[in-house]
């Protein structure tokens, strides 16, 4: 028995990969098809659901509603996909303020001296030994009224005895982009400079030797190296991004409520999974589209600057 | 325009070693390149040899000298304005552009014509042999190919003067000495200035029109490959180029570039040429090249004979390597089968009785350092 599993490779693969291919069907498979089930399904008066197959959830996610103030039997309102528009909207900002931010740190890092390298990644990632939802919780102690910021300023304003008045940071959808790009900004570091990381000081001097000057060389050499590390940092930060619902509970308030907040709420307060089900479909979805047309874009890490 | 394709005056290149302390990995060396020379720099890791052609190359800036290209000072000019290219040892080849797009990379910054650039990328890459792989990757490229990539790459540019830094180093050795040949007729054909880093004496032997051996960075001996071998000027030079039997021994007397040293060993003195000045009473060297030491049954009249014994003998095709013990020293002599036979005692048979015969005009006499 041992000795014909030594001898038969492909029988040795599916071993291996089974412990993981029970997990995920148990953990992913299954669940996303109950997922799907319960989305066709409504809710019931006492919160749980009535299987039928309806299309209604996804249709009242598309804005039309048979919950019209006027008599009407259908009536649209704009108000989820406002919701959708916003998530992917923060999702595009904040994944482009994390490469903006993540870029120039990790070309740093990935030119420092060998030994200074591991020091550095280091710092990157201890923020991250903290709790998420503390390190949140540290950006409302900063940005609220009586933050440290506001502090600050007043203290300033004393000085030069201007009179002061707080500025209005918390629950703002400022706050929440802050939020967002502080929380995901290690995953965007780390990929990014790994790719940097790997590209030989010689390609650089090769690039100089040939008579590119260093900005033309960071145009077609750097870049272009270092896409495959900005395409996967974007798939850890937009993805995440587009579901997380703690920073924007904490940061935006009733402000800005994203898809996860809407999604949060059908479980929890208002009791409708069916809906829930059909609005954690869309968002799985929206995202996978988005990182399908992203990924075949820049994917092979080729030369985007012509 | 200068004479000179490059030329290096008394250029130091000093590291901050990471103890902290200074370390000159290249030390006042000045040397005049002429324009259209196949020049090489020959050295042993750590002797200084890249470094000067990174200085070349603007890689590196001296921290004393000045280096001149074309009768130019160079100064603190950028690499991407000096008018070399350089070939990489590890080829340093972008991988993400294919063979075409790496050889225009040079023409492109330089902003040449589109037609232009198609023109000339096409012609250097007939020139490497590699026409019809312009569509290809680096990677889908053997090593040898990849490595007339970079050639390619750089001679598109229609350089001064080209820097090569081991760029056959990564090469198996048959591959290696097609390569040498070729990058030989090459050089004569562009008539760019070469200069070659190379730690293999036999590859700057066979190449160079001239070479720079290098020490601990310093240039010990500058000349033509028969300078070199045929007259090093100390005992690092003879031992780093080629093979020798090297006698410890004692001047006697010195008489224009002959000189008599006494041989310790074997109570007897030897007569040999110069190279460098030395004084009697010094301590030297005498060397003689296991290939010019002659054997025979019996000692020639006229000649300086010692009798020896066979300790080992090897024979290699051509020639046969014999090792021998002479009065408690040890030499080497290579012979050339010169006769075709399967008598065993014509390859020396161990404890064979020779005699050597050690002519004045092929032994020198040379300063320990």
């Amino acid at each position: 028995m041992l000795k014909r599993l030594r001898e038969n490779k492909s029988a040795q693969g599916t071993l291996l990969i089974v412990p993981t291919l029970i997990f995920m069907i148990g953990m992913l498979i299954i669940p996303l098809l109950l997922t799907l089930v319960v989305s066709f399904g409504q809710r019931s008066a006492d919160g749980g659901v009535i299987y039928t197959f309806s299309l209604n959830n996804y249709i009242r996610l598309l804005g039309f509603t048979t919950d019209c103030p006027s008599g009407v039997k259908t009536c649209f309102t704009s108000l989820y996909m406002e919701i959708l528009w916003r998530s992917l909207v923060l999702g595009f900002n904040t994944t482009a303020l994390d490469i903006l931010l993540a870029f120039p740190l990790a070309y740093f890092i990935a030119r420092a001296r060998p030994k200074w390298r591991d020091t550095l990644m280091f710092l990157v990632l201890v923020p991250m030994w903290t709790n998420f939802v503390i390190r949140v919780y540290a950006w409302m102690m900063i940005l609220r009224d009586q933050g440290v910021i506001n502090s600050l300023l007043g203290w300033l304003a004393g000085l030069i005895h201007v009179p002061f008045k707080p500025l209005d940071m918390l629950y703002t959808p400022g706050a929440v982009l802050v939020g967002m790009v502080y929380e995901f900004l290690p995953f965007m570091i780390l990929p990014i400079y790994t790719s940097l990381e790997k590209i030989d000081n010689s390609l650089y001097e090769a690039a100089a030797d040939l008579g590119a000057s260093p900005f033309r060389t960071f145009l077609r050499v750097t870049l272009p190296l270092s896409m495959p590390g900005v395409v996967a940092g974007t798939i850890l930060v937009f993805v995440p991004v587009m579901g997380t619902f703690i920073v924007s509970d904490l940061l935006g308030g009733s402000q800005v409520i994203l898809i996860g907040n809407l999604i949060e709420n059908q479980f929890l307060s208002a009791r409708d999974p069916a809906f829930g089900s059909a609005v954690s479909l869309v968002l799985m979805a929206l995202t996978i589209i988005v990182t399908y047309f992203y990924t075949r874009k820049f994917g092979f890490g080729g030369e985007i600057v012509a | 325009m200068s004479e000179f394709a490059v030329e290096l005056r008394d250029v130091v290149k000093e590291f901050v070693t990471p103890e902290g302390n200074d370390l000159a990995a290249v030390n006042h060396v000045t040397m005049q390149i002429k324009n259209g020379e196949f020049f090489s720099m020959l050295g042993s890791s750590g002797c200084g040899k890249t470094t000067t052609l990174r200085m070349i190359a603007g890689f590196e800036w001296p921290t004393e000298g000045e280096v001149y290209i074309e009768g130019d000072a160079q100064g603190r000019k950028p690499p991407f304005l000096r008018p070399v290219n350089t070939v990489f040892q590890s080829y340093a080849l972008f991988q993400h552009m294919t063979v075409f797009q790496n050889v225009a990379f040079g023409l492109e910054m330089e902003g040449a014509q589109k037609g232009d650039i198609k023109k000339r990328v096409s012609e250097a890459l007939e020139m490497v042999r590699l026409t019809g792989m312009d569509r290809r990757y680096p990677k889908q490229l053997s090593g040898g190919q990849q490595q007339r990539v970079a050639l390619a790459r750089s001679l598109v540019k229609r350089p001064k003067v080209l820097l090569l830094d081991e760029p056959l180093g990564a090469l198996d050795l048959k591959l290696r000495k097609e390569m040498q040949l070729e990058l030989k007729s090459l050089q004569k054909e562009v008539g760019i200035t070469f200069i070659y880093v190379t730690h293999d004496q036999g590859e700057a032997l066979t190449m160079s029109d001239r070479i720079a051996v290098m020490s601990r960075g310093k240039v010990l001996q500058m000349g033509s490959a028969v300078e070199i071998y045929e007259r090093p000027i100390n005992r690092f030079v003879a031992d780093f180029i080629g093979e020798s039997n090297f006698l410890d021994g004692k001047v006697k007397s010195v008489k224009g570039d002959q000189a008599i040293v006494r041989i310790p060993v074997w109570d007897e003195e030897l007569a040999g040429g110069l190279t460098d000045r030395v004084n009697v009473g010094d301590e030297v060297a005498v060397s003689i090249r296991p290939e010019k030491i002659r054997l025979s049954d019996k000692p020639v009249p006229d000649r300086n004979c010692l009798e020896g014994t066979v300790v080992n003998s090897t024979y290699t095709g051509s020639d046969t390597h014999v090792y021998l013990d002479v009065r408690g020293q040890r030499l080497k002599v290579w012979e050339q089968n010169r006769v075709s036979t399967l008598d065993p005692h014509a390859y020396y048979q161990e404890g064979q009785k020779v005699w050597l015969n050690l002519m004045a005009e092929n032994t020198l006499v040379l300063p320990k350092d």
